[in-house]
């Protein structure tokens, strides 16, 4: 255990890609990218799974510490470390990189660019998860956004370059307001007389500045919009539906897995860590809005036509729950929210992984196009029954045990809304299974009979996320106790200030 | 009188009197060699500035001309600038017919000019640096005879220039007749006893206006665009680079020395003209066809956020603002330099010309995104850590609406810099040719590109530096 915490892991992890992305550059076009491509995702999968497997839930806290000093005058350290909240979003992001990979095996256009692209983009997000310095923390969600808008306008579908502007200029302009915040955070604590007197960024040394109660609330709904547009919580997630529609499957897999939970990682780390009184004046609002998330676009997801937009409007619907754990406070219901960024972010890019199987063969993602798939097709329909099951909150898949423990915090604080909420898992369930009925049930349609199931390296990221959804879902504890210690640092702040329900 | 403070001035002379002797001897087909003396001559002096004890501060003539931290700081940029622009320069040359001699020697005198204004202490010594500055630039832009552009723009910069000398003058004159002296401490004094005057105020917009239209602040930038784009582009690049560059020096130094004291006299104008510069410059630059006149647009709206540091007017304001320009004299070069490769292939500057660059040219395509990058303010490129401080600056003294503003049109600018982003990484048009880039192209692209790529992820070097400059720099 002594002996890895000296290893910088987490750096190889976050380099490995970047490393990845400089060797496909200088590869020779063709075979070689992907497995070059292949490598370097292996290599931050590995080492996250080792990472999380050794990771020591009795002591809690940053583990894996790695810090050097960057720019010293402005206080800015590369400083890593994974807590309970981080450590299952790194291993997220391997994971979804890992399967990204796989997915797009058969891509003809570009490879090269595309996987580094691809893998630069990875490298800024685990570098979101594992930074412990609130600088590198923006500096790497800024660093992701201009190779998505890249690989959705080169390699997309339909309204690609609407989607990948409308997109970037959300998310830019999104950051921008979370700038703002950043700045006056880091230019308070920096004040000798209100903070601490010399710069940091250092996230812990920040948290622990009394902010006065005025600065809480402006310097919080700033970080609200700023992470918002990230999550995206409702009137701000505008470029969702597009963006994950038009960009290509692993990327869509990578936009709804990984990148909405970097406005919720931050959201929780910097927003709730710092400001708790803060986001207990703003969190009536963000419940409202959340209810709206999970209810409203469950319904939009309902009137969809095509089976990827369905799928990116469920993907708001359930980053709502998220929003509501958050808001409401108490350990239980961000434990919940936790664990349903990791939950959903399997499941969602279980869910790209098969409708870009599927479009890539037939050539349409028109509801009306399909049916009976699964006589054709049988693995691909187990794969989606599976996530759709999960979408639902089947018990023994590991959403259900993230919503209920939403819902738990949740119900005793905003009790009316919860319940609101919990109707919106009926509507995902009218959703999902109807995608299921009109693509994969019914009689055999001879017009798809050419058509072949997966197989080869089109299973890997079947296999590998649908076992994630049931190892996490009949072994809860695995990483529920992990996210339970990372969250018990900030319930201390909150059963301090009296904030949120009891557990 | 102490020769050592100015002898980097005297070796630019000299070198500038040398390269025009050179000019004439040698053959016209050698005109290439001139540029190559006059850049290694310039790295050579480069070199020894790092060397010599030129940051000492010093006086000369009197004290009429000074040197400090910031002056060397300033002048080390304009070497740079210049010599990157001199080899941007040699694959134009054979253009300039029988003038190709002049060509460098001119470009030297320019850059003579700008080293004077820096560390000018007196509105002499300040005026005549300014004018040896314009007069060059004047002669440069038009230098393409046969250009009708070049030769139009030639003409908007000597009426345009002299119209703001004479604004500049007026200004200055009024400070004299206030003061009773030329001396920057003159004012100073005058200041401190207390006279308030009205005709004060009108002297320091005078002030404003005249360098606001070196910088091109909005709304003395009309004469930019059209200038940008007919001139040649190495000289385009060096009016982006090192005019402004120099310009901004003065401004600050007359802002930090002469009107320390009248921080409200200038502050609203200053907001004024930041917040004008940066709407305009930005929301203009969108609609724009060619990447000469888009550029042109968006170093209007640079000007906008550097004189942020100025509203701030705090060490670290004006260390930000000395940490922007290096990196956005970098960024122009970069873009610059891959605008001048392309048009010596295809002979056209159209934003459409770049369609499917990333096929055509991998390395232009690399270089303009990371300088374009850089320029909007994204990651890994080093403009995002210019902005951060830039804005962490006007934060701290409490102008949060200005930074949000600032970032919003941050936001609207990389808008039109992914457009061209966009366009590079189009499918190939089918009648596109494979570009050649010429080997001095390459280098001054390859070095422009790391620097900002790596001060983008290594901001350290860069931030010592100019907060050493800053804590050296006494007012």
């Amino acid at each position: 255990m002594t002996s890895l915490n000296q290893f910088p892991i987490l750096l190889i992890i976050m380099l490995a890609p970047v490393i990845g992305s400089v060797a496909v550059w200088f590869a020779p076009n063709g075979k070689a990218v992907k497995y070059i491509a292949a490598f370097f995702a292996s290599v931050s999968l590995v080492l996250s799974i080792l990472a999380f497997v050794s990771y020591d839930k009795a002591m809690g806290g940053m583990q894996f510490i790695f810090e050097i000093p960057w720019i010293e005058a402005t206080g800015v350290n590369l400083s890593l470390g994974v807590d309970g909240i981080s450590m299952p979003m790194v291993l997220l992001t391997a994971i979804i990189l890992f399967c990204g990979v796989f997915v797009s095996w058969k891509l003809e256009d570009r490879p090269k660019e595309f996987f580094f692209y691809m893998l630069f983009l990875v490298g800024g997000v685990f570098g979101v998860f594992t930074s412990r310095d609130l600088f590198l923390l923006f500096f790497f969600i800024e660093l992701a956004v201009i190779p998505k808008f890249i690989l959705i306008n080169v390699w997309g579908s339909k309204y690609k370059e609407y989607a990948s502007m409308k997109y970037t200029l959300y998310l830019l302009a999104g950051s921008a307001v979370a700038l703002i915040g950043i700045i006056a955070i880091f230019m308070y604590a920096a004040d000798p007389i209100k903070g601490l007197g010399y710069y940091t960024f250092d996230i812990e040394t920040l948290a622990a500045v009394k902010y006065d109660l005025a600065f809480q609330k402006s310097a919080f709904f700033m970080l609200l919009i700023g992470f918002g547009v990230l999550v995206p919580m409702f009137p701000l997630h505008r470029w969702t539906p597009d963006g994950h529609s038009a960009a290509p499957t692993a990327i869509s897999m990578l936009l709804a897995g990984v990148i909405m939970k970097l406005g919720g990682y931050a959201l929780i780390r910097v927003g709730i860590g710092f400001f708790p009184e803060g986001a207990q004046f703003w969190a009536p609002l963000i419940a409202v809005l959340a209810t709206v998330n999970a209810v409203y676009i469950a319904m939009v997801a309902m009137v969809q036509h095509d089976i990827k937009y369905v799928i990116a409007n469920s993907s708001i619907s359930h980053m709502g729950y998220v929003l509501i754990g958050i808001a409401s406070l108490n350990t239980a219901s961000i434990d919940g929210a936790v664990g349903q960024m990791f939950a959903h972010g399997i499941m969602a890019a279980l869910f790209f992984a098969l409708v870009g199987n599927i479009y890539d063969k037939t050539h349409t993602r028109e509801l009306s196009h399909f049916g009976g798939l699964a006589h054709q097709m049988p693995r691909v329909a187990a794969g989606f029954l599976i996530a759709g099951l999960a979408s639902l909150g089947l018990p023994g898949l590991f959403n259900f045990v993230s919503e209920f423990a939403i819902f738990t915090g949740a119900i005793q604080v905003f009790p009316v809304l919860a319940i609101i909420s919990i109707f919106a898992i009926v509507i995902t369930a009218i959703y999902v299974l109807r995608v299921v009925q009109q693509t994969f049930f019914g009689p055999r349609d001879e017009r798809w009979d050419e058509l072949q199931d997966a197989k080869g390296v089109e299973l890997i990221p079947i296999v590998l996320l649908s076992a994630t959804l049931f190892l996490f879902g009949i072994f809860p504890s695995i990483i529920m106790d992990m996210i339970d210690s990372g969250v018990a640092t900030l319930a201390e702040k909150f059963v301090s200030l009296k904030i949120g329900g009891i557990f | 009188m102490d020769f050592s403070v100015v002898t980097l001035e005297i070796a630019v002379a000299v070198l500038g009197i040398v390269l025009l002797a050179t000019g004439l001897l040698l053959p016209s087909s050698m005109k290439k060699t001139n540029g190559l003396i006059a850049a290694a001559a310039l790295t050579g002096l480069l070199l020894y500035s790092f060397m010599g004890s030129g940051s000492a501060n010093g006086e000369f003539f009197m004290g009429m001309y000074s040197t400090d931290s910031m002056t060397l700081y300033f002048k080390q940029l304009f070497m740079i600038a210049a010599i990157f622009v001199i080899i941007m320069s040699l694959t134009s040359t054979p253009r300039f017919k029988e003038n190709g001699g002049e060509y460098f020697s001119i470009m030297v005198f320019a850059l003579l000019g700008m080293m004077v204004m820096v560390s000018a202490n007196d509105f002499l010594t300040l005026y005549v640096g300014l004018e040896l500055m314009t007069i060059s630039f004047v002669i440069l832009t038009g230098f393409d005879k046969s250009s009708l552009k070049s030769a139009e723009a030639g003409i908007k910069y000597v009426l345009l220039s002299a119209m703001s000398s004479a604004v500049l003058l007026y200004g200055l004159s009024l400070f004299y007749g206030l003061s009773g002296t030329t001396g920057f401490e003159g004012v100073v004094t005058y200041v401190q006893i207390g006279s308030a005057n009205p005709m004060f105020v009108v002297a320091v917009i005078m002030l404003l206006a005249g360098l606001g239209f070196k910088i091109s602040a909005v709304p003395f930038h009309m004469w930019s665009p059209d200038i940008y784009e007919g001139a040649p582009t190495p000289i385009t690049a060096f009016l982006a680079t090192g005019s402004k560059a120099a310009a901004f020096a003065v401004l600050i130094r007359m802002l930090t020395l002469m009107l320390k004291d009248n921080y409200a006299v200038f502050a609203g104008i200053l907001i004024m003209l930041a917040v004008l510069t940066m709407i305009v410059g930005n929301l203009i630059a969108i609609p724009q066809k060619n990447i000469k006149r888009m550029l042109a647009y968006s170093s209007i709206s640079h000007a906008g956020y550097i004189l942020l540091g100025l509203v701030a007017f705090t060490d670290l304001g004006v260390s930000a603002m000395l940490y922007y320009i290096f990196i956005y004299i970098f960024a122009n070069l970069g873009a610059f330099s891959s605008v001048i490769a392309l048009a010596d292939s295809t002979g056209s500057d159209e934003i459409e010309d770049f369609r499917g660059m990333w096929k055509r040219s991998p390395f232009i395509t690399a270089v303009l995104m990371i300088s374009l990058l850089s320029m909007a303010g994204i990651p890994p490129a080093a403009g995002f850590i210019g902005k951060f401080y830039l804005f962490a600056s006007i934060i701290n003294q409490g102008y949060v609406w200005l930074a949000l503003l600032a970032i919003g049109m941050s936001v609207v600018s990389v808008y039109y810099y992914i457009m061209v982003i966009r366009v590079m990484l189009a499918p190939v048009p089918e009648n596109a040719e494979k570009i050649s880039i010429a080997n001095s192209h390459k280098f001054v692209m390859a070095t422009a590109a790391a620097v900002t790529l790596f001060l983008g992820i290594y901001a350290a070097p860069l931030t010592d530096w100019t907060n050493h400059v800053m804590t050296a720099f006494i007012r």
